[in-house]
């Protein structure tokens, strides 16, 4: 068997390469491409401590599956707005959405 | 240490996809390569979870996220696809946030995982049990009254209101 | 201390109360005034400079009001001396001892306490007799004198408070009340001899009086101080009936100018002071310009009051003067060596200078100064009593005549207005006559109604006046045998002669200087008389000069009539027994005068009664008719034209005849010596010290604190302002600086959130120890 740890390792670099994505791409649709690795990860995290530690209680499963409604709802909404931006400013860009400054 | 067995491979291979992608992802060029990469990715994940006895999981994975969430990203590429070749990826905060993320990263790694779960570590990292549940078990998890029936609901309202705003703010107003 | 109302010694207290309290009843009560302009005529003519103001003048009831008051005060003074003089006429034998007496304690001072008291002894009685009578006198003259004064409430509460004080001091037991009663007068002087401020030559005489009688006034209270730090008393009682005291006083030596005895001292001092007050050389420069206030304040000073209070004084203090000497055997002490040659000097010197002078006034003061000269010189050779009888004969005819001349001068105004009120009527019937109308106006301008040489002939206008004053003058004179002034002047010479019969220096030297100063006095006195009343007026206004008819003539000449028979009849009293014929009518048994004064004196200082000598009798009735025969035939036998000048210039000699009306200089001596060095000093300390130093030192304080103060103000500014303000300004800017953070960015706020998560996960692995767990 895989030793958990592993499986950690994997999500954690998962989640800081997708922070990494956030927090550094110009374009709002690859920042939310971003935030998706960062979900994943978080689902890999919650599957693997359900597997290693609690396998007869289904609630890591349970919580994975909110979780990938969750993720779904938010890329939906996002996507969205994206478009709705890009048709009033014809930008992508999300340096560019800086109207709430000071 | 670890035995090469099949599953020690399929672990690499699948670790290689979702590490890979990701990191494609956030560096490549062109946003339909970085959705494919993402794509990728995806499917190492899906991977992952048939490795840690979650084929429901899996297929979720695979449906959801690679079959709607990914083709969802690569549909707002397209329509929004002026922009989609940029001179410049990276923002002008990129020198910072790859430092912060590679000690995030180092800090998660070794102040947290390799201490508490690693093979010296304090829980250690052998499953509890081989006796897995089954799908059928998450079945009746989800709609018990006694376990995850509310959140059930509540994702089901919450998947309505999203799909509704979705439509809303994305519809075109005349 | 009880007052048992029934205690006669009460009584002397008494007597200065009455014109005290009419004083403050005038000055409080009776002294209504109405504001009139300066140019109307109820102001009289006084001042050009109040030209345009209001001044005040007395309301009719004010007027009235007034003289009642101050009347009533001095009658009542008359009433209490009289009952005292009675009592002590009852009391023979407790002579020498002070009849009354009574003292109370009112300030203490450490060791002992200062007292005021009174003490009635044979010397207080007959000053008694004399200061009340004139004093009424002069009130009674007062009221038609100052009947159209703007001022007369107030003239009569000064006049009140003069005799108040004169009083005071008369009754007083102690140097100091004596010296209280003394200021005050000398008060009033400066208040009713500049009672016409409006005249400039009327205050500057005032301040004049003033000053130099406050000169020897220090010198007088430097010689009470001392004479208060060797007894510790200053009570009369107890120095100058005291033979020990006075022994020892006079065997001590002084403080400074240890060659004169302490006694010796203090007289020279208190002697110092009656100099001053009673105008002998050389502060006598005070006295004839003291003419110009009003007729009665002049004889109210000059006879009656203030220079009898300095003899008065001196002759009280006698003992002290002579306390280690017997002038009577020709042992003099200093002090009287210094009143002997003081009194006579003055005596002369000023009867030179009454010889020369044109303003009636004038001679009547120096002929003051010359008697007073006499009583000072007659007290040096120790002649005690003559020099009191002398006081009191001196203050009626002084009084008198000083009064007299008074009428005189009010006759000749009233002749002025007259000559004016005609010449009104000429220029209206002869309205083309310009010349007359310009020498009217000349004329008018410079006639000086005192002046003596625009007078003559008044005999016939003003009869009562002119008898009384030749009266008075012939007393002054000292005609033989009917005046008083011939039995006072001859017991000083007598007295005088006496000594030279012994061979007393001084004692001749007094002799001979009063003679010679007595052939003056009747010389110059009949000058007056004839250059006033005999002959012809040599004026118009001279011609119409009279009193007029009313109360204002009646209350005129009334007073003088009464003094004139006390200038016949106050000699009589002092009648030497062994005096041929008269002796057998007045004096059976002994001098009345003489006994009953000497007992003022103890035992062993007692005067004896000089013999009968025809040589002081003989010299008297040389000197007294030679001067009169000379002044007769130098102006009554042919009495002196309009427009021709004195006789007496030719005959002395222009330029010594211009001295002696100039009096020697002697005044602009002071005025060069004294006068101008003080204001020079005066405008040195208040233009160099004053503004220049102080002022300059504390404009140096004004710009240093002004200076300190722009500083702090700068300071405030910069540093408190600037902290107040910086500091919200800084935070402003802090807050403008920090809100940049807010830049819109939605990845920018993301990246700070994953840079705290990772602080915080830091700080929480190292501190939870995890690190270590992992080796």
């Amino acid at each position: 068997m895989i030793p958990l740890w592993m499986f950690l390792l994997v999500a954690a670099a998962l989640f800081c390469i997708g922070a990494y994505g956030v927090l550094s791409r110009r374009n709002a649709i690859a920042i939310l491409m971003g935030v998706e690795l960062m979900l994943n990860a978080v689902n890999i995290n919650l599957v693997a401590f359900w597997r290693y530690l609690t396998p007869l209680n289904m609630s890591g499963q349970a919580f994975a599956a909110f979780v990938f409604v969750v993720a779904a709802a938010e890329a939906a909404i996002g996507l969205a707005i994206i478009i709705a931006v890009y048709r009033n400013r014809r930008s992508v860009v999300v340096e560019d959405v800086n109207l709430l400054k000071w | 240490m670890l035995e090469i067995n099949g599953q020690t491979i399929a672990f690499f291979v699948f670790s290689v996809f979702i590490l890979g992608g990701a990191l494609g992802v956030v560096t490549s060029h062109n946003l339909i390569h970085s959705a494919l990469y993402l794509i990728l990715s995806l499917f190492g994940v899906a991977g992952f979870f048939v490795l840690l006895s979650a084929p429901f999981l899996a297929a979720v994975q695979v449906l959801v996220y690679i079959g709607a969430i990914a083709i969802l990203i690569i549909f707002s590429v397209m329509l929004t696809r002026s922009m989609t070749a940029l001179r410049q990826v990276r923002n002008q905060q990129w020198w910072l946030a790859l430092p912060v993320v590679v000690l995030l990263f180092a800090l998660l790694a070794v102040g947290v995982i390799l201490p508490v779960w690693g093979a010296e570590g304090l829980i250690g990292s052998e499953p509890v049990s081989d006796i897995v549940a089954t799908t059928a078990d998450l079945g009746v998890a989800l709609v018990d009254g006694n376990q995850y029936v509310l959140p059930f609901e509540v994702a089901s309202v919450l998947l309505t209101a999203a799909m509704i705003g979705a439509i809303v703010v994305a519809r075109d107003d005349e | 201390m009880q007052f048992d109302l029934n205690d006669p010694n009460i009584l002397p207290w008494l007597i200065p109360a009455g014109p005290l309290l009419a004083f403050v009843i005038i000055v409080l009560l009776t002294n209504r005034a109405r504001w009139l302009p300066a140019t109307s005529p109820e102001y009289g003519g006084h001042h050009p400079d109040y030209e345009g103001m209001e001044v005040p003048v007395v309301h009719a009831s004010s007027r009235v009001a007034s003289i009642i008051v101050g009347m009533s005060g001095a009658v009542t003074a008359l009433l209490l001396a009289l009952a005292v003089v009675t009592q002590v006429a009852a009391y023979p034998e407790r002579f020498g001892k002070g009849v009354f007496a009574s003292s109370v304690d009112w300030l203490a001072t450490g060791a002992g306490a200062f007292s005021m008291g009174v003490l009635v002894d044979p010397l207080t009685t007959i000053m008694l007799i004399m200061v009340p009578i004139a004093v009424l006198c002069i009130f009674i003259y007062s009221i038609g004198y100052m009947a159209h004064d703007p001022r007369q409430a107030r003239f009569f509460a000064l006049i009140s408070l003069f005799a108040g004080a004169m009083l005071t001091l008369v009754v007083a037991d102690n140097l100091l009340l004596l010296f209280v009663g003394w200021e005050v007068m000398g008060l009033c002087s400066y208040m009713l001899i500049g009672f016409w401020f409006e005249k400039e030559s009327a205050y500057k005489a005032a301040i004049k009086a003033f000053t130099t009688t406050r000169v020897a006034d220090v010198i007088m209270l430097l010689g009470i101080a001392y004479l208060y730090a060797e007894t510790g008393t200053l009570s009369f009682r107890e120095i100058l009936y005291n033979a020990e005291v006075l022994d020892r006083l006079a065997s001590a030596p002084a403080i400074i100018f240890g060659s004169v005895s302490a006694a010796g001292l203090i007289s020279i001092f208190l002697i110092i002071g009656t100099i001053g007050k009673s105008a002998q050389f050389p502060l006598h420069v005070w006295l004839p310009d003291a003419m110009e206030g009003p007729t009665p304040v002049s004889a109210m000073i000059h006879a009656a009051a203030m220079v009898s209070a300095g003899i008065y004084a001196i002759i009280r203090m006698y003992p002290l003067l002579a306390a280690g000497g017997d002038p009577h055997h020709g042992e003099f002490t200093s002090p009287l060596l210094l009143m002997a040659v003081v009194g006579a000097v003055t005596a002369l010197f000023s009867a030179t200078i009454a010889v020369a002078q044109n303003d009636v006034k004038r001679v009547l003061a120096y002929s003051t100064i010359s008697q007073l000269g006499f009583m000072m010189a007659a007290l040096g050779i120790g002649a005690y009593v003559a020099a009191a009888f002398h006081l009191i004969t001196h203050a009626f005819f002084k009084a008198l005549l000083f009064m007299a001349s008074g009428s005189v001068i009010h006759g000749m105004e009233h002749g002025e207005h007259h000559v004016h009120e005609h010449a009104h009527h000429h220029k209206a019937h002869h309205a083309h006559d310009a010349h007359a109308e310009h020498d009217h106006e000349a004329h008018h301008k410079h006639f000086d109604p005192q002046d003596m040489m625009n007078m003559g002939g008044l005999r016939k206008t003003m009869p009562v006046t002119f008898y009384t004053f030749l009266i008075g003058g012939l007393s002054l004179a000292g005609f033989p045998l009917i005046t008083a002034g011939f039995w006072s002047k001859d017991e000083i010479l007598a007295d005088a002669w006496l000594g030279v019969t012994h061979g007393y220096g001084p004692h001749a030297l007094v002799f001979v200087l009063l003679a010679l100063a007595a052939f003056l006095t009747a010389f110059y006195t009949m000058r007056q008389l004839g250059l006033t009343f005999w002959g012809e007026p040599r004026t118009e206004e001279a011609k119409h000069a009279s009193l007029g008819q009313g109360a204002v003539s009646i209350t005129m000449t009334l007073p003088l009539i009464v003094l004139a028979f006390f200038a016949l009849t106050a000699g009589f009293v002092g009648v030497p027994p062994d005096f041929p014929l008269f002796g057998a009518i007045f004096s059976p048994q002994t001098n009345p005068f003489f006994d009953f004064v000497k007992y003022t004196l103890l035992p062993e200082f007692q005067p004896a009664k000089p013999p009968f000598n025809w040589i002081p009798v003989l010299t008297s009735f040389v000197v007294a008719l030679g001067g009169i025969y000379a002044g007769y035939l130098m102006y009554w036998r042919k009495p002196l034209q309009a427009g021709q000048e004195d006789p007496l210039i030719s005959i002395l000699g222009r330029p010594l005849h211009t001295t002696l009306r100039n009096k020697y200089y002697l005044d602009e001596l002071y005025h060069a010596l004294l006068i101008v060095p003080s204001q020079w000093l005066a405008r040195v300390v208040a233009e160099a010290l004053d503004r220049g130093v102080i002022d300059g030192v504390l404009a140096l304080i004004a710009r240093v604190f002004t200076w300190i103060g722009d500083l702090l103000k700068v300071l405030n500014t910069w540093l408190i302002d600037g902290v107040g303000d910086g500091i919200p300004r800084l935070i402003g800017q802090f807050g403008n600086w920090i809100r940049r953070a807010q830049t819109g960015r939605v990845q920018q706020y993301l990246l700070f959130v994953a840079l705290a998560a990772l602080v915080i996960g830091i700080i929480f692995v190292v501190s939870t120890g995890l690190l270590q767990a992992a080796g």
